[in-house]
C-alpha cells in the first residue's frame, strides 16, 4: 500500500482520537475522581455515572471511527511505525485541543515535549 | 466551546502528586496500550490487507483470536485510561504513558519480526524523551479562568 495511504490512514486515526479523548477527559472531570467513587457508592456506581454521560459516549464513537482506522491502517504497515506515530500525532493534537477545550495549562515544559514528539515521528516517518 | 468542569469535588486539585497506586495505573495503560496493539496487528496479518471497497470485511477481522486478544486488553488500557483521566490532565496522561512506544517496537521485533531500524529506534527514543518531561510534572494543571470555573461548576452541578 502506498505512503499515501499510510498516512491518510494515520490522520483519520489521528482526528479520531483526538476528538475521542477531549470528549472523553471532559467526561471524566464531570464525573469524578473513580476511585473515590468505587469506595464510596461501589462499581455499579463508577459504571452507571459513565455510561449515562453524553460526552463519554459521543467521544466513545469517535474512538470507534478511530479503532476501525487503526485496524485498517495496521494492514497496510507495520505497527512499529503506524503505532508510535498515530500517538505522537495524536499528543501534539491533545495538546492543542486540550489547551482549547479543557483549558488545560499547557505549559512551556508540555510544549518543549511535543517538538521532542514531532522530531521523533519525523524520524519514524523517514 | 470550552468543555467546562460541573462534576464532583476533587480532592486531589491541589495536590497534584502522584502517588505509587496511580503509577501502577499509568504503567497498566502502557503495558496493556503495547499489548493489545501488538495482538491486533498480529490478528491483521492473517486477515490480509484490507481494501476500501471491501471495509465490510473489517467485521470478519472481529473473529480472528488474536484480534479477539487484543480487543480484551485494549479494554483493559480503556479501563486503566479513564481511571487516570479522572485524577490527571489529558496532557499529563498520554506522555507519561509513552513508555508504551518502547515496548511496542520490542514486542514487534521480537514476536512479528517486523525490522525496526537505527533510525526508528532513534525516533522512538525522542518522542519518549520528549514526553518524559511531562511525567515529572504536575498531574493537573488548570488556568486562573478554569479554576474560577470549576468552583462555580462545584456550586451549581453537584450530581
Amino acid at each position: 500500500m502506498s505512503a499515501i495511504a499510510t498516512w491518510g490512514g494515520v490522520a483519520a486515526i489521528v482526528i479520531s482520537a483526538t476528538a475521542g479523548d477531549v470528549l472523553q477527559a471532559s467526561a471524566m472531570r464531570q464525573i469524578g475522581d473513580l476511585g473515590l467513587i468505587r469506595q464510596a457508592h461501589g462499581m455499579g456506581e463508577v459504571t452507571r455515572r459513565i455510561v449515562t454521560n453524553s460526552r463519554f459516549m459521543i467521544g466513545m464513537i469517535f474512538m470507534t471511527l478511530g479503532f476501525f482506522s487503526l485496524l485498517t491502517t495496521l494492514s497496510w504497515a507495520d505497527v512499529s511505525v503506524v503505532g508510535p506515530a498515530s500517538a505522537s500525532l495524536t499528543f501534539v493534537a491533545n495538546a492543542i485541543a486540550a489547551r482549547i477545550f479543557l483549558h488545560e495549562d499547557v505549559c512551556r515544559r508540555r510544549w518543549t515535549a511535543a517538538l521532542f514528539v514531532a522530531a521523533g515521528v519525523a524520524l519514524l516517518a523517514s | 466551546m470550552p468543555f467546562q468542569n460541573r462534576g464532583t469535588a476533587r480532592p486531589n486539585e491541589n495536590e497534584p502528586e502522584v502517588g505509587f497506586r496511580k503509577y501502577l495505573v499509568l504503567v497498566a495503560i502502557a503495558v496493556f496500550a503495547a499489548s493489545g496493539d501488538v495482538c491486533l496487528a498480529r490478528g491483521m496479518r492473517d486477515f490480509g490487507a484490507v481494501s476500501l471497497a471491501n471495509a465490510g470485511g473489517l467485521l470478519t477481522a472481529l473473529l480472528n483470536p488474536w484480534i479477539i486478544i487484543g480487543i480484551l486488553l485494549l479494554i483493559c488500557f480503556f479501563g486503566s485510561y479513564l481511571t487516570a483521566l479522572s485524577w490527571a490532565d489529558l496532557t499529563y496522561v498520554l506522555p507519561a504513558t509513552a513508555i508504551s512506544y518502547v515496548m511496542m517496537a520490542l514486542l514487534a521485533q521480537r514476536l512479528l519480526n517486523e525490522h525496526v531500524t537505527t533510525r526508528h529506534w532513534l525516533g522512538i527514543g525522542l518522542v519518549t524523551l520528549g514526553v518524559g518531561f511531562v511525567a515529572a510534572g504536575p498531574s493537573r494543571t488548570t488556568r486562573r479562568r478554569h479554576d474560577r470555573d470549576l468552583s462555580m461548576g462545584a456550586s451549581e452541578g453537584k450530581q
